[in-house]
């Protein structure tokens, strides 16, 4: 073909494409907004409430566990739905962490070449994979309570904590105002075992030289700040909690639906992520380790310095597969009456104002809107551990 | 030909993406749904305004309308329920003594008896009701969208339900209060004494809104614990977490007979709210809502006047005014309804009356007891009242 005709082809296919695409966008648009018109006249005309006027109505009930300010007289559906949202943050960002721990064990365990090693893993993903969440929840609610002492008979813990049905008791750290140059200390120990870090890594790329990191960086997060407690006179005291007539006054309260949900999560979101690590690091070829094993480095040392890092292209998708999974399955808290946002939200707050289309919807957009911010973090993080292959 | 009215709201109708067709315009400009027409209105609309043969025609249909009797109000729920062959009701599912199956698989309970009411006065038959067990949290959303025809669930009428639900409360036939359950150890003989307690609710009730109330209102300190469902939140109760459970008076008793140890729990004298519980229909069905609401009336007018389940049949041969009207052997009231003029005679042939249904239920016929107290007849100290039907 000519130049000139080639590019008048090319043309004539970019125009309809484009106008495919306009016209894909205009009937999806189109639809979307003949439903939404559709709905909010249905809803007038059966004369349900409409609109999100209710964000600044007066609340009413109460809440069992808040990160925030809230009170039943005076704060808001709004001020609900971000007590709500911030226990379902809570929850679920502890448990990831741990999962991703345990997972990680329990996956490289089952690679194992001890034999009881491996088979236990093995149990343990195979069992706690296949029994659905929900009663794994329950389980640990009522094993927790069953097993915990009343009220009257509370284990006391070393340091004045104190554990039973009601949930586990801490001490209240009261901070004075010197306190602000502890942190000022610990953000700076932080710092600089950050830059310690890099320049011996650096010295070692340049010369071979290893320094020693991980005690010197122990020692300036937790040395720096211990060094300012005991020159600001230690500006902390402790309120201990008391038991009272029928709870236990004082002290911080942890809540045994949020450890229940807790275990059960971490325990169930481990077993998959042990699978996706597994195969994560069968997928690094065999002449790795075996490179690795005739440089001399022993299996540990293999393992995090040669597959680890190499089985992360292929971990990191499924891991976030998994981390979404998670957030999503910590909406379960309902059963056990963990206040996390669908409990409070769709749960009270529905049913109180009756508008169940707004509620609903901000929920899934709340639930898509940190499913997206873990994706796109995750995705970042994976960019970096890919692996370019030459 | 177009009134005005019609020509303006039907230009700004906008089309329905499902169907390309333009919405008929269904709202009057102050939000009110417009009237099931009579025929003698589209009659009359047709002779000022029709051209002259058809008001001549008009004029005939008219004469012969009027000529052969009166019509009924038309309802589209009840056309549904007729061509259906069936009634949905929704009920509790797990509230002893109200609404729920017993061991043979037969539901059982006074707000069962409601529908079961319902269903003879439209098909002489009782048992042809289907219900469907809702929660708390969905009972609303299950009659706003059609899923059920009449909500008979131990519901509270409050104004907010009233007016943006898009449900009409049809007539209170159990006057109910909330109260307190406490394990007897914790030797509580009154709900003011419960400061700093934990207590079991069931969440988007009112129980969970009156609590906080009653609470900051005698400045006591509250640890309220909530689920989505009654079962839960008693378990939990059971299990000790809680000290206190609290719901409709009614319902600690029947939940209290489903205790490992009813014994060991008693229940506090204080009622701390009105809770008038009502059975539930859609807006903008007034034939429907009708029908609901006498059902109730025609029970509680048949209690008054001494009929009942066994001498029903002797008193159609009554010569007494009112036990002629209603059961329907002077007058054509249930013909107004859309229903037979033996409609209160079915009721009251298949569930009895008012005092028989609540006596068989809750009261000394069954295991919880529960005296008439506010429920008796107003000829009794009590608050049903029967609107007189002529």
């Amino acid at each position: 073909m000519t130049e000139i005709a080639q590019r008048s082809a090319r043309n004539a296919r970019w125009i309809r494409d484009a106008a495919l695409q306009i016209g894909l966008v205009v009937v999806v648009g189109g639809l979307a907004y003949g439903a939404a018109i559709n709905a909010a006249q249905n809803l007038t005309q059966a004369h349900i409430a409409s609109g999100f006027g209710f964000w600044n109505n007066t609340a009413g009930f109460d809440i069992s566990q808040t990160l925030m300010p809230y009170s039943s007289s005076t704060s808001t559906f709004g001020d609900a739905f971000w007590v709500g949202l911030l226990n379902t943050l809570l929850v679920a960002g502890i448990s990831v962490v741990f999962a991703t721990v345990l997972g990680f064990v329990i996956g490289i365990a089952r690679l194992s070449r001890n034999w009881l090693v491996a088979r236990l893993a093995g149990c343990y993903v195979e069992s706690i994979r296949n029994i659905p969440l929900l009663l794994q929840i329950l389980f640990w609610y009522n094993a927790v309570l069953k097993s915990l002492p009343e009220l009257r008979g509370s284990v006391a813990l070393p340091g004045g904590g104190m554990l039973n049905n009601r949930g586990l008791f801490l001490p209240r750290p009261e901070f004075a105002a010197s306190f602000r140059y502890v942190v000022i200390a610990l953000l700076v120990g932080i710092a600089a075992a950050i830059i310690f870090r890099v320049r011996a890594r650096r010295r070692q790329d340049r010369s071979g030289k290893q320094t020693p990191i991980l005690w010197p960086a122990l020692g300036l997060i937790f040395g720096l700040p211990f060094i300012f407690t005991l020159l600001t006179d230690f500006p902390i005291r402790f309120s201990y909690p008391q038991v009272g007539r029928f709870n236990v006054m004082g002290g911080v309260e942890i809540l045994p639906e949020f450890a229940a949900l807790l275990f059960a999560l971490t325990i169930y979101t481990a077993a998959f992520i042990a699978e996706v690590v597994r195969a994560g690091v069968l997928a690094v070829p065999h002449g790795q380790t075996e490179a690795a094993q005739a440089l001399g480095l022993p299996a540990g040392r293999t393992l995090r310095l040669v597959v680890v890092p190499q089985a992360m292209r292929v971990i990191v998708p499924p891991l976030t597969s998994q981390y979404l999974n998670l957030i999503k399955n910590s909406s379960l808290a309902v059963a056990i009456g963990y206040p996390d946002l669908f409990q409070v939200f769709t749960g009270s707050v529905l049913n109180i104002t009756g508008q169940a289309v707004e509620v609903v919807a901000i929920t899934m957009a709340v639930y898509l809107t940190i499913s997206l911010a873990i994706s796109l973090l995750m995705n970042l993080y994976g960019y970096r551990v890919n692996v370019v292959e030459r | 030909m177009r009134c005005a009215r019609d020509i303006t709201s039907a230009s700004a109708a906008p089309v329905n993406p499902l169907t390309f067709k333009r919405d008929r315009p269904q709202m009057a400009t102050d939000g009110s749904l417009p009237r099931a027409r009579s025929i003698a209105e589209i009659g009359a609309r047709l002779m000022l305004k029709g051209p002259v043969m058809k008001r001549v025609a008009t004029a005939f249909a008219i004469a012969m309308v009027l000529a052969f009797g009166t019509q009924a109000a038309f309802s589209q729920t009840l056309k549904a329920v007729t061509d259906r062959g069936q009634l949905i009701c929704g009920a509790n599912g797990t509230l002893a003594g109200f609404g729920r199956p017993d061991p043979q698989g037969n539901w059982t309970g006074f707000d069962v008896d409601f529908c079961r009411a319902i269903a003879a006065a439209i098909f002489n038959d009782p048992t042809k009701v289907k219900y469907v067990p809702l929660t708390a949290a969905d009972r609303f959303t299950a009659l706003q969208s059609g899923e059920i025809d009449v909500l008979s669930r131990n519901t509270t009428w409050t104004l907010s339900r009233d007016t943006s639900l898009g449900v009409d409360f049809a007539s209170v036939n159990y006057y109910d209060g909330q109260g307190f359950m406490v394990h007897k150890a914790l030797k509580v003989n009154s709900a003011l004494e419960l400061d700093n307690a934990s207590v079991c609710v069931q969440q988007g009730t009112t129980t969970e809104l009156n609590l906080a109330d009653y609470f900051r209102a005698n400045h006591m300190t509250l640890k309220s614990v909530t689920f989505a469902t009654a079962d839960e939140a008693v378990k939990a109760y059971d299990t000790g977490r809680c000290d206190s459970y609290t719901t409709d008076s009614s319902g600690l008793y029947g939940e209290r007979l489903r205790l490992t140890d009813p014994n060991a729990n008693i229940v506090l004298p204080e009622i701390i709210s009105k809770e008038p519980l009502s059975p539930a229909v859609r807006q903008g069905d007034d034939a429907w809502e009708d029908i609901v609401r006498w059902t109730h009336y025609a029970m509680v007018n048949a209690e008054e006047l001494g009929v009942n389940q066994s001498n029903v049949d002797d008193m159609l041969k009554s010569d007494a005014p009112d036990i002629r009207r209603l059961l329907g052997v002077d007058g054509q009231f249930g013909q107004a309804m859309g229903l037979t003029n033996d409609w209160a005679y079915r009721i009251i042939k298949a569930v009895g009356n008012y005092g028989e249904s609540f006596e068989r239920n809750v009261g000394q016929g069954s295991p919880l007891k529960i005296a008439r107290g506010l429920n008796a007849l107003w000829t009794k100290g009590g608050l049903q009242y029967g609107i007189p039907v002529r």
